[in-house]
């Protein structure tokens, strides 16, 4: 009876703790960072502020969304190659799929960015949220820009002799050469797609810490009905969210 | 090729304000995309439970 009592305080401990001498660890250390800044919790919440029922709150995923049909018409377009894009009916149908992804991507990015602008998303500690929104914002153009000069076509070439101008210009000519089709291919399919991809997860992780920011009005409403609820009435100190409702 | 749904055999419309030349494509996409933000803003959403967190 005593051993199942001592069963039951060893699995009181929370699963990630180290084991007893191990605390100073990297591995440890990292760990438990990981854990009180990203509480299972939080990375997957069940439940969101109320005022978040909202139809502009929603073009963040939608955007994500699009990104997710990108990545996966991009894959078999590369799987595939041009000879398949170009020519058969299928690889039309994907190639077709992977650009209209895009648009709709923009599409909704840009509603999104306008939604937080006009909300001030980059309150209450969110200002890493809205820089890496906008690292995105500029990345993904670069990615549709070496998309439209990788298609193999009269459209790509053109759209790349209308660029270098521009580019020379301003003096990345040198270095990014958009008459160099393998360079722009593998800035394509490879470093633009691997930056946004990467910004993504970052801002996505930072909604998830910092919370959902709050439309203006709630703070009006908060000044009217007397309550005092700091810089930000949606994140605690800790981190946490709160609903002012 | 199967033929396209819009003909775009042809050169593309333009819109002029001055200086500023905008295709009617680009044109209408802003224009979407505008009337779907105002939408947004203002259309009912529905939700099964509402809760304060």
């Amino acid at each position: 009876m005593t051993d199942l009592v001592g069963s039951e305080t060893e699995t009181t401990a929370p699963p990630s703790a180290p084991e007893p001498g191990d605390e100073a660890m990297w591995t440890a250390r990292v760990r438990g960072a990981a854990m009180r800044t990203f509480p299972p919790g939080k990375l997957l919440p069940d439940r969101q502020p109320s005022y978040v029922a909202s139809w502009i709150y929603v073009f963040g995923v939608l955007t994500v969304a699009a990104l997710f049909m990108i990545i996966a018409s991009g894959v078999l377009l590369v799987w595939k190659g041009p000879s398949w894009w170009h020519v058969s009916k299928v690889g039309l149908f994907i190639n077709s799929i992977h650009l209209w992804s895009v648009e709709l991507f923009f599409f909704f990015m840009v509603i999104h960015l306008w939604g937080k602008f006009f909300m001030a998303a980059w309150r209450g500690r969110r200002r890493a949220t809205w820089v890496t929104g906008v690292i995105c914002f500029v990345m993904s153009v670069g990615a549709a820009f070496t998309g439209y000069i990788s298609q193999q076509n009269f459209d790509a070439q053109w759209i790349a002799t209308q660029a270098k101008d521009g580019l020379n210009s301003v003096g990345i000519g040198a270095f990014f050469n958009v008459l160099n089709f393998g360079q722009m291919l593998l800035w394509h399919v490879l470093l633009l797609p691997a930056v946004v991809i990467a910004f993504v997860a970052f801002h996505v992780l930072l909604v998830r810490r910092r919370g959902v920011v709050h439309p203006l009005a709630e703070r009006r409403r908060s000044a009217m009905h007397g309550i005092s609820t700091g810089p930000d009435p949606t994140v605690a100190r800790d981190g946490t969210l709160e609903d002012v409702r | 090729m199967d033929a396209s749904i819009v003909n775009l055999g042809h050169p593309g419309h333009y819109l002029h304000w001055g200086f500023i030349q905008l295709s009617l494509a680009n044109g209408i996409v802003i224009l979407s995309m505008v009337v779907v933000f105002v939408a947004a803003l203002f259309l009912p959403f529905r939700s099964g439970k509402r809760s304060g967190r």
